[in-house]
C-alpha cells in the first residue's frame, strides 16, 4: 500500500506507546526529517522517558519544527499525538508556515502495544497508560478532518504498517522544471479583442473564431481576472481554456474568476463589480460550456513557482514566505493580496505594500490592481495596466523582462479609484525630486534598511561566489558609510584594493616587473598589459549627460555626476571645482561621440586624479614633508658636528659616512614626494587619467579587454583628461618581457610611480580560479614614500623583503568580485539595497587588517 | 635625533667625568629601539661639547610594534619622524646613556654634581606642539635663555608654511643632573606623545624627575597632562601629589578643563591640548555657571520629562552623558542609546559601568549600534527621541534620509533636536570667522535656517514644532544652541 503525502507537509504520527511509530518513521523517512518527542525529552532532561520534562521537550520540538518548516522541509513529528490538545499546536504551526498537515494513524491492537512495551525496560508504566491512550486515539479518529487534516491515513495492523510505502507528491504550484520562455499577460477582464491583438503583437498565431492559439516556442501565462466588466468574457475564457488544455498556456485564478465560478456553481454571491456582465454574456452560451468554465476555474492553482524558483506568478502577488506553499492563506494572498483592514477614501481596502518589503530572490509577476505603468519594485512587477478601464493590456516577456502592451480600444468600465492620473510613485517626492521623475523603485530606495547591511553577511557574486562580510567589519563600515560616504544612490562602485607583485630579490629593489610577469605566467595567463601607474588619488567618476539623466537613472537631482574617493567620500570639498571637472568629462564624452557609441547617458569611470597633493594635502603636510624636514635638520647638523669631531682626530669616519648617506636618502625622499605635488588653483591644474570604462547604460564592460578600455578612454584625452601609456607583453617571449622591464626602468627613472600589470582580458581565470585583476609594480624611489627614506639600506631592505601577500591578494579578489557585482546589479536595475550591499561589503572588507604598505 | 651638551666651566673637560663618557672616543650603546652614540666634537679646556646621536630603527618600530600602536598611529608608519625628531626616544636614551649623571652620581667629580654650571644644549629638531610659546613657557621659568629657529616645511612649497620642528638652543647656569631631568621630562611634553604605554609607573617617573622644580613650575598642569598622555586618572593622581608638595596654588582640575572645552563646543582635535592660558573658571562646581553642554542636556531632559514620554531613545548618544541623566528618571521605563560608532558605545558602556548592571537595568537600558541614515525597526515604539548635537555631523544632502528614518519610520510622539546656532559664533573671539565649532561639523545653521528646515519636516510628517533657546540669549544673535521640539499631531 502506498501513502501519498505532499512534498512539503507536517506528517503527524498518531499512535499509542508501543504502536511502532519510531520504527515506521525510520523506515519511511530520512532520520533528519523525524522529530521525536522522546529525543527532545532526552535533550532537555537526559532521559527520554522523563514525563516531567514534556513541556520543555515540546518547546524544543516546536522550535525545531518551525525552523524546518520555514526552510520548506517536510517534517515528521513522532509523538503519541493521541489527544486533540497535543495536535492543535502542531496544526497551528503547520498553518503558520502554510504547510499541509498529514495524519498517519497507527492503530494497532492494544495487546501488541502492551507486548512491545513489556520488552522495553524503560517503559515500565502500567498497562492503564496504553489503554487510556488507545481510548483517546479512538475518540480522535472522527474529529481529525475537522481539526484540519485533509490528508488522513489509518493503518490498522502491524502488517499493514510494515507494508506501507510513502510517496511524495510535488505541490500543484511547483513547476520548477518548467523553464519557459513565457509571455505573461495581465488582467484581461473580458477584453477579447485587445487580447487577440496583444497575442499577435507578441508573435502568436490566433484563430479568433475558434479561440485557438497555435502552439509555439513561447507559452502564455494568464495572471487571472479573465472575466467581468469587459465585453467578451466567454471568448476570453474559451481561448484561455483551449490554450491551457493544449499546453500552450498556464493560468492562475483571480478574485473575479473565483467569484464567477461560485456564481456558476449556484452559491450566493454579490453580483457586483462586473459580474453581472459576465453572467449575462455566459447565459447566451450552452449549459455545458458554463459547466466547463466552472470546472476549469475551480481547478486553477493559486500560484506557480517556475524556472527553478526564479519566477513566481500569482494574481495579486506572493510574498516570499508563502511562495511554493499551499494553504488557505496562501490562496487568499494570491487572490486578494494583503490588506491592512483599513479602507481608503474610495472605500476600497488599503493594501499592505508587500512588494516594498519584498526581499525574495524570485521575480514575482502579478496584476490585480491597475497601475498606469508597470514598474519594477524589489524584483516584483504588477502588469495590470487596466485595459478594461481604458488603459492597456500588458504582457511581460520572460526571461527577457520586456514589456509589450496594446491600448484599450475603449473604456469599458470606470474604476472606483481613478488610476490613470495618479502619480507614478505615491511615496516619492520627499528627497527633493519631483515624484513623476522617479520610479517606484527609486522612491522606495530613498531609504535603505539597516537589516540589509548590518551583521555578518554572505554576498553572492557572479565572479567569486559568496563573499563573507564579518560582523565587526560591517559595523566599522556602517560608521564610515553613515558619517562620510556620499548619497548611496551615487555610490554604485568602490574600487578594489590592488596587491603588489611578489617581492624581488634583485639587489636594492623590493619590487621588479619580473615578479609580476612570473605570477601571471604561473597562473596560465599568456599575455598581459602594462599600464603606467599614475601617482595621484583614486577616484570613481560618475557623469551623466545632463541633470535630467541623473535624476532618471540615479534618482538624484543635485548635480549631473560625482567624483568619489576609494572609500566612498566625495572627492572634492569644493563643489565648483567638482562641477568643472565633471563638465570637462561630459564635454569630452560629447566631443568623442562616446555617448552615442555606447548608447548611454551616463558613464562610470575608474580614474586616477593628479596631483596627489590635491587630495592628500593633509597627509603630505602632516606626515610626508615633516619627515623630510626633520631628517634634514637632524642629519645635516649631525654631519656638521661629526666633521668637527673628525677634524680634531676622533675616529668618527664610519659614522660620518653613514650619516652622509642617510642625509642623501632623506633628500631623495623629498624629491620622491615633491614630484607628486603641485598647487591646484583651478581645474586647469588637475589631471585625470581614466583607465577603466567600467559601465554605461546596459553594460558593465568587463567582457572588453584592457586595450579596448584604454583606446576608448584615450579618445577623451584633452585639457583635463590624459591617456594612460601602456605596453602589451607576451609572457612566453623573453624579449617582449625584457622590453617591458626596460620600459618600467625608464618610467621609474623619470620619477614615475611604476606600473600596473593586468591580464589582457578584464576578468581572467587561471589554475586556481580568478587571477588577480591587476598587480602593481612600484619603482625604487617611489617606495621611499611607502617604506621610509632609508628603506634601501641593506639592513632595512632585507627585513622588509619578508612581507606576506596572501591576505592582500585574497582581499583584492574579493573586492574586485564585489565591485563588479555591484555594477552588474546596478546595470540590471536591481533595487538600490542590492547594489549598496556590494559597495558596503567592499568598504567593510577594507577594514580587515592588512599591511597598508602593500 | 641629535642632542649636544656644551659647558664653558673650567676645565670644560670635566663634562666627560660628569657624563662618564671619554671625550676622545666614540662610544656606542645598544638600545631596545636602536643605537646611541656619544662623541665630542670639541673637548678643550675652556669649552667642551658632548653629542648624543640616537638612531631609531624605523623597520623595527613597525615590525616589532612594542609601543601603543593605535590605528593609523605614527608608530605604524615607516614614513615616520621618530628617527629624526626629539621625542620620548631621546628621553629614554638620556636615561640609558647618561643614567649616572641624571641620578646625580659622579665618582670623579662629586663636588660638581649639585653645582650650577654654565651649560648649553642644542636639539637639532624639536617638535613643539603649541609652537614656540610653549617652548618658552616650559623652559624660561626654569632659568633658561631660549633660542628657537625654524625654516619652511618644504622650501619647494613656501605656501605650505613653516616647519613644525625647531632647532632649539638652551643656556643656563644649572647643575647637569637638573638639566638632564628637565630635558628628560620636557622633551616628550613638547612632542606631546610617547612611544610606549603610559601606566602608573609613569607618574612615579614624573614625580622623581620633577623633584625640586616641577611642583613650582607655572605650567605644571600642562606638563603633567602631556607627560601622562592625557590619561585623566593618571593626571589627577599626579596633580594631587604635586599639589601636596607644591606651593598650594590651585591646580587646574579636569572639571575646569572640561569647562574650558565647553567654551568652544569641542576641541579642534580631540585628546589634544587646549589653548594654554585658558582662564581657570571658578573651581567650586556649585558656584560656577553650568557649562553649555550641561545646560543643553538639562533642557533636553526637561522637555523629555514634560512630554510625558515613558520610553525614550537618545539617537547619537555618544559616550552617554544624556543617557546617564535619563537613567536616573523613574519616568522612563525603557531607554535606548544609539550611536554609529561601536567604539564610542563601548566607552559609554564603560562610563556607565554597564558590566555591573542588574538584569532589570540591562532590560531597561539598551545600547544600540546603528545609523540614523538607515531605516531601523528597533527605533520604533519609543515615545520620545532626543537627537542632541548630531544633525550638524551629517552631510546636508543626507538629512533627507535622516528625516525619513526618524520622522517617517521611527515616528516617536516627541522628537527633540539640538544644533549650534551659527549666528552666535561671532561672540567667541577664539573662533575665526566662518569656521565651524568642530571640524567634523558639515554645517552650522542660523536660526532661520533651522526653523525653515524644522517647519518643512514637521509639515511633511505631521508634527507640530516649537523652538527653545539653550544657553545665554543674546538679543540679536540668539542662544549658542538652538533646540526644536517636534510633537506628533496624530497617533501613528
Amino acid at each position: 500500500m502506498t501513502i501519498t503525502v505532499p512534498e512539503l507537509s507536517l506528517v503527524m504520527l498518531i499512535g499509542v506507546s508501543g504502536s511502532g511509530k519510531s520504527t515506521f518513521a525510520r523506515r519511511c523517512f530520512k532520520t533528519t526529517e523525524i522529530l521525536s518527542s522522546d529525543f527532545c525529552r532526552g535533550l532537555v532532561a537526559d532521559d527520554e522517558n522523563d514525563q516531567s520534562a514534556s513541556r520543555e521537550a515540546f518547546e524544543v520540538l516546536h522550535f525545531i519544527l518551525r525552523k524546518r518548516l520555514a526552510a520548506g522541509r517536510l517534517t515528521v513529528v513522532d509523538a503519541t499525538n493521541v489527544q486533540a490538545e497535543a495536535r492543535k499546536p502542531l496544526i497551528a504551526i503547520a498553518r503558520e508556515y502554510h504547510c499541509l498537515p498529514v495524519a498517519i494513524v497507527l492503530d494497532v491492537p492494544e495487546g501488541v502495544a502492551l507486548e512491545r512495551n513489556r520488552g522495553r525496560p524503560d517503559r515500565d508504566f502500567g498497562p492503564h497508560v496504553v489503554r487510556q491512550q488507545a481510548q483517546q486515539l479512538r475518540r480522535s479518529l472522527r474529529g481529525l478532518e475537522r481539526e484540519g487534516f485533509r490528508h488522513r491515513h489509518v493503518l490498522r495492523s502491524p502488517e499493514e504498517i510494515a507494508s506501507v510505502a510513502i510517496e511524495r507528491q510535488p505541490l500543484w504550484n511547483n513547476r520548477r522544471d518548467d523553464h519557459g520562455p513565457f509571455d505573461l499577460i495581465g488582467d484581461v477582464h473580458g477584453c477579447f479583442d485587445e487580447l487577440v491583438s496583444l497575442l499577435r503583437k507578441l508573435g502568436h498565431a490566433v484563430d479568433e473564431s475558434s479561440c485557438a492559439v497555435t502552439p509555439s516556442g513561447r507559452r502564455l501565462i494568464f495572471l487571472g481576472d479573465l472575466v467581468d466588466r469587459g465585453p467578451k468574457t466567454p471568448q476570453v475564457l474559451r481561448l484561455v481554456m483551449n490554450a491551457v488544455r493544449e499546453g500552450v498556456a498556464l493560468c492562475v485564478p483571480g478574485n473575479h474568476d473565483i467569484k464567477l465560478m461560485r456564481a456558476l456553481r449556484g452559491r450566493e454571491v454579490q453580483v457586483t463589480h462586473g459580474l453581472a456582465e459576465s453572467l449575462a454574456q455566459l447565459s447566451a452560451e450552452s449549459g455545458e460550456f458554463r459547466g466547463e468554465v466552472a470546472t476549469f476555474l475551480d481547478g486553477l492553482v493559486s500560484h506557480y513557482l517556475l524556472d527553478e524558483g526564479r519566477l513566481v506568478v500569482a494574481h495579486a502577488g506572493m510574498k516570499e514566505s508563502m511562495q511554493g506553499r499551499g494553504s488557505g492563506a496562501v490562496r487568499d494572498f494570491a487572490l486578494y493580496g494583503e490588506t491592512t483592514g483599513e479602507t481608503d477614501e474610495f472605500g476600497l481596502p488599503v493594501r499592505h505594500p508587500w512588494a516594498a518589503e519584498y526581499r525574495g530572490r524570485a521575480m514575482v509577476v502579478y496584476g490585480h490592481t491597475p497601475v498606469p505603468q508597470p514598474e519594477w519594485l524589489n524584483g516584483t512587477i504588477n502588469i495590470d495596466t487596466g485595459c478594461v478601464f481604458g488603459g492597456s493590456l500588458t504582457a511581460l516577456r520572460y526571461p527577457e523582462k520586456e514589456l509589450v502592451s496594446t491600448p484599450a480600444i475603449r473604456t469599458y468600465a470606470t474604476p472606483s479609484r481613478p488610476f490613470l492620473d495618479r502619480p507614478a510613485a505615491e511615496s516619492a517626492g520627499t528627497a527633493g525630486v519631483p515624484a513623476q521623475a522617479r520610479s517606484a523603485q527609486q522612491a522606495e530606495d530613498d531609504l535603505l534598511d539597516l537589516s540589509d547591511v548590518a551583521g555578518k553577511r554572505l554576498v553572492q557574486t557572479r565572479l567569486q561566489g559568496g563573499v563573507t562580510v564579518r560582523e565587526e567589519n560591517a559595523s566599522a563600515a556602517l560608521e564610515v558609510m553613515s558619517r562620510f560616504a556620499v548619497d548611496p544612490r551615487w555610490l554604485i562602485y568602490l574600487p578594489p584594493t590592488m596587491a603588489p607583485c611578489g617581492t624581488s630579490r634583485v639587489e636594492g629593489l623590493l619590487e621588479h616587473p619580473a615578479e609580476a610577469f612570473g605570477y601571471f605566467r604561473q597562473e596560465g595567463v599568456p599575455s598581459v598589459i602594462c599600464e603606467e601607474k599614475h601617482m595621484g588619488s583614486r577616484t570613481v567618476v560618475l557623469v551623466c549627460r545632463d541633470d535630467a539623466a541623473a535624476a532618471r537613472r540615479f534618482g538624484v537631482l543635485e548635480g549631473g555626476g560625482i567624483c568619489i574617493t576609494r572609500t566612498g567620500r566625495r572627492f572634492f570639498d569644493d563643489p565648483t571645482l567638482e562641477m568643472s571637472v565633471l563638465e570637462r568629462v561630459r564635454e569630452a564624452m560629447s566631443r568623442s561621440g562616446l555617448w552615442e557609441e555606447l548608447a548611454t547617458d551616463w558613464v562610470c569611470l575608474d580614474c586616477e586624479l593628479m596631483p596627489w597633493s590635491a587630495k592628500a594635502q593633509a597627509l603630505v603636510r602632516e606626515q610626508y614633508a615633516p619627515v623630510a624636514v626633520a631628517a634634514t635638520m637632524a642629519l645635516s647638523e649631525a654631519s656638521r658636528i661629526l666633521a668637527q669631531a673628525r677634524d680634531r682626530g676622533v675616529a668618527v669616519e664610519e659614522l660620518a659616512a653613514t650619516t652622509a648617506d642617510r642625509l642623501d636618502l632623506a633628500s631623495r625622499y623629498s624629491q620622491a614626494y615633491r614630484r607628486y605635488c603641485w598647487p591646484v588653483r583651478s581645474v586647469e591644474d588637475l589631471r585625470l587619467a581614466p583607465f577603466h570604462l567600467l559601465a554605461s547604460e546596459g553594460a558593465v564592460h568587463i567582457q572588453r579587454d584592457h586595450a579596448w578600455h584604454l583606446s576608448m578612454l584615450s579618445r577623451l584625452a584633452g585639457d583635463l583628461i590624459i591617456a594612460t601609456p601602456s605596453l602589451t607583453v607576451d609572457l612566453t617571449d623573453p624579449r617582449s618581457e625584457a622590453a617591458a622591464v626596460n620600459w618600467w626602468e625608464q618610467l621609474t627613472a623619470r620619477g614615475g610611480e611604476g606600473m600596473v600589470v593586468k591580464p589582457q582580458s578584464f576578468v581572467a581565470r587561471g589554475r586556481k580560479g580568478l587571477v588577480q585583476p591587476a598587480v602593481k609594480c612600484r619603482g625604487r624611489e617611489y617606495l621611499r614614500i611607502i617604506y621610509g627614506p632609508e628603506y634601501t639600506l641593506p639592513e632595512h631592505l632585507e627585513r622588509l623583503r619578508s612581507r606576506g601577500l596572501q591576505r592582500k591578494r585574497s582581499l583584492a579578489l574579493r573586492e574586485f568580485a564585489l565591485g563588479i557585482e555591484g555594477l552588474e546589479r546596478f546595470v540590471r536595475r536591481e533595487p538600490l539595497r542590492r547594489v549598496h550591499e556590494c559597495v558596503f561589503a567592499v568598504l567593510a572588507l577594507e577594514s580587515e587588517p592588512v599591511d597598508p604598505r602593500l | 635625533m641629535l642632542l649636544t651638551l656644551t659647558t664653558t666651566h673650567r676645565p670644560a673637560t670635566d663634562l666627560g667625568h660628569l657624563l662618564r663618557k671619554h671625550p676622545e672616543r666614540v662610544q656606542s650603546f645598544t638600545l631596545n629601539f636602536g643605537r646611541a652614540r656619544v662623541f665630542y666634537p670639541e673637548a678643550g679646556e675652556s669649552r667642551c661639547t658632548a653629542a648624543l646621536l640616537v638612531e631609531v630603527d624605523p623597520v623595527g618600530l613597525v615590525r616589532d610594534r612594542r609601543g601603543p600602536s593605535g590605528e593609523g598611529g605614527a608608530l605604524d608608519q615607516y614614513v615616520n619622524d621618530r628617527p629624526y625628531a626629539a621625542s620620548s626616544f631621546l628621553s629614554v636614551a638620556i636615561a640609558e646613556v647618561f643614567g649616572t649623571a641624571l641620578s646625580g652620581v659622579s665618582r670623579e667629580r662629586p663636588e660638581l654634581v649639585d653645582r650650577p654650571l654654565p651649560l648649553a644644549v642644542t636639539l637639532a629638531a624639536v617638535p613643539c606642539r603649541g609652537g614656540e610659546g610653549v617652548l618658552r613657557r616650559l623652559f624660561e621659568p626654569l632659568g633658561y635663555r631660549v633660542e628657537a629657529s625654524r625654516g619652511p616645511l618644504d622650501p619647494s612649497f613656501p605656501e605650505w608654511g613653516d616647519s613644525p620642528y625647531f632647532r632649539v638652543s638652551l643656556e643656563a647656569e644649572v647643575p647637569l643632573r637638573r638639566l638632564l631631568a628637565h630635558l628628560y621630562v620636557l622633551i616628550p611634553v613638547l612632542d606631546d606623545d610617547k612611544h610606549y604605554w603610559v601606566g602608573d609607573d609613569e607618574v612615579v617617573k614624573l614625580l622623581r624627575h620633577g623633584e625640586g622644580w616641577l611642583p613650582a613650575h607655572p605650567e605644571r598642569d600642562l606638563i603633567a597632562r602631556r607627560y601622562l598622555k592625557h590619561r585623566r586618572a593618571l593626571v589627577a593622581d599626579a596633580l594631587d601629589q604635586l599639589k601636596d608638595e607644591g606651593d598650594g596654588s590651585p591646580a587646574e582640575t579636569e572639571t575646569a578643563a572640561d569647562a574650558a572645552e565647553a567654551l568652544l563646543e569641542s576641541p579642534a582635535s580631540p585628546g589634544r591640548e587646549l589653548p594654554i592660558g585658558v582662564p581657570d573658571p571658578q573651581s567650586d562646581p556649585d558656584a560656577r555657571e553650568p557649562s553649555l553642554n550641561e545646560q543643553r542636556l538639562g533642557t533636553v531632559l526637561a522637555v523629555l520629562k514634560g512630554s510625558g514620554a515613558e520610553s525614550v531613545a537618545d539617537l547619537g548618544c555618544g559616550e552617554g552623558r544624556l543617557l546617564q541623566l535619563l537613567i536616573r528618571e523613574r519616568q522612563f521605563g525603557r531607554i535606548a542609546g544609539m550611536d554609529v560608532s561601536h567604539r564610542t558605545l563601548e566607552t559609554a558602556a564603560e562610563r556607565m559601568h554597564r558590566d555591573r548592571w542588574s538584569e532589570a537595568q540591562r532590560a531597561r537600558v539598551l545600547l544600540l549600534h546603528g545609523s540614523l541614515l538607515y531605516r531601523d525597526d528597533r527605533l520604533r515604539g519609543f515615545d520620545a527621541a532626543a537627537v542632541v548635537e548630531v544633525i550638524e555631523h551629517l552631510d546636508a544632502p543626507r538629512l533627507a534620509a535622516f528625516e525619513r528614518v526618524v520622522f517617517g519610520h521611527a515616528r516617536p510622539a516627541t522628537v527633540v533636536i539640538t544644533t549650534p546656532n551659527r549666528e552666535y559664533n561671532v561672540t567667541w573671539p577664539t573662533l575665526p570667522a566662518g569656521r565651524f565649532r568642530h571640524r567634523d561639523h558639515r554645517f552650522e545653521w542660523t536660526r532661520a535656517e533651522f526653523r525653515s528646515w524644522g517647519a518643512a519636516v514637521a509639515e511633511r510628517h505631521g508634527y507640530e514644532v516649537r523652538y527653545l533657546p539653550v544657553g545665554p540669549v543674546d538679543p540679536s544673535l540668539g542662544s549658542p544652541t538652538q533646540m526644536a521640539v517636534f510633537e506628533r499631531r496624530t497617533p501613528s
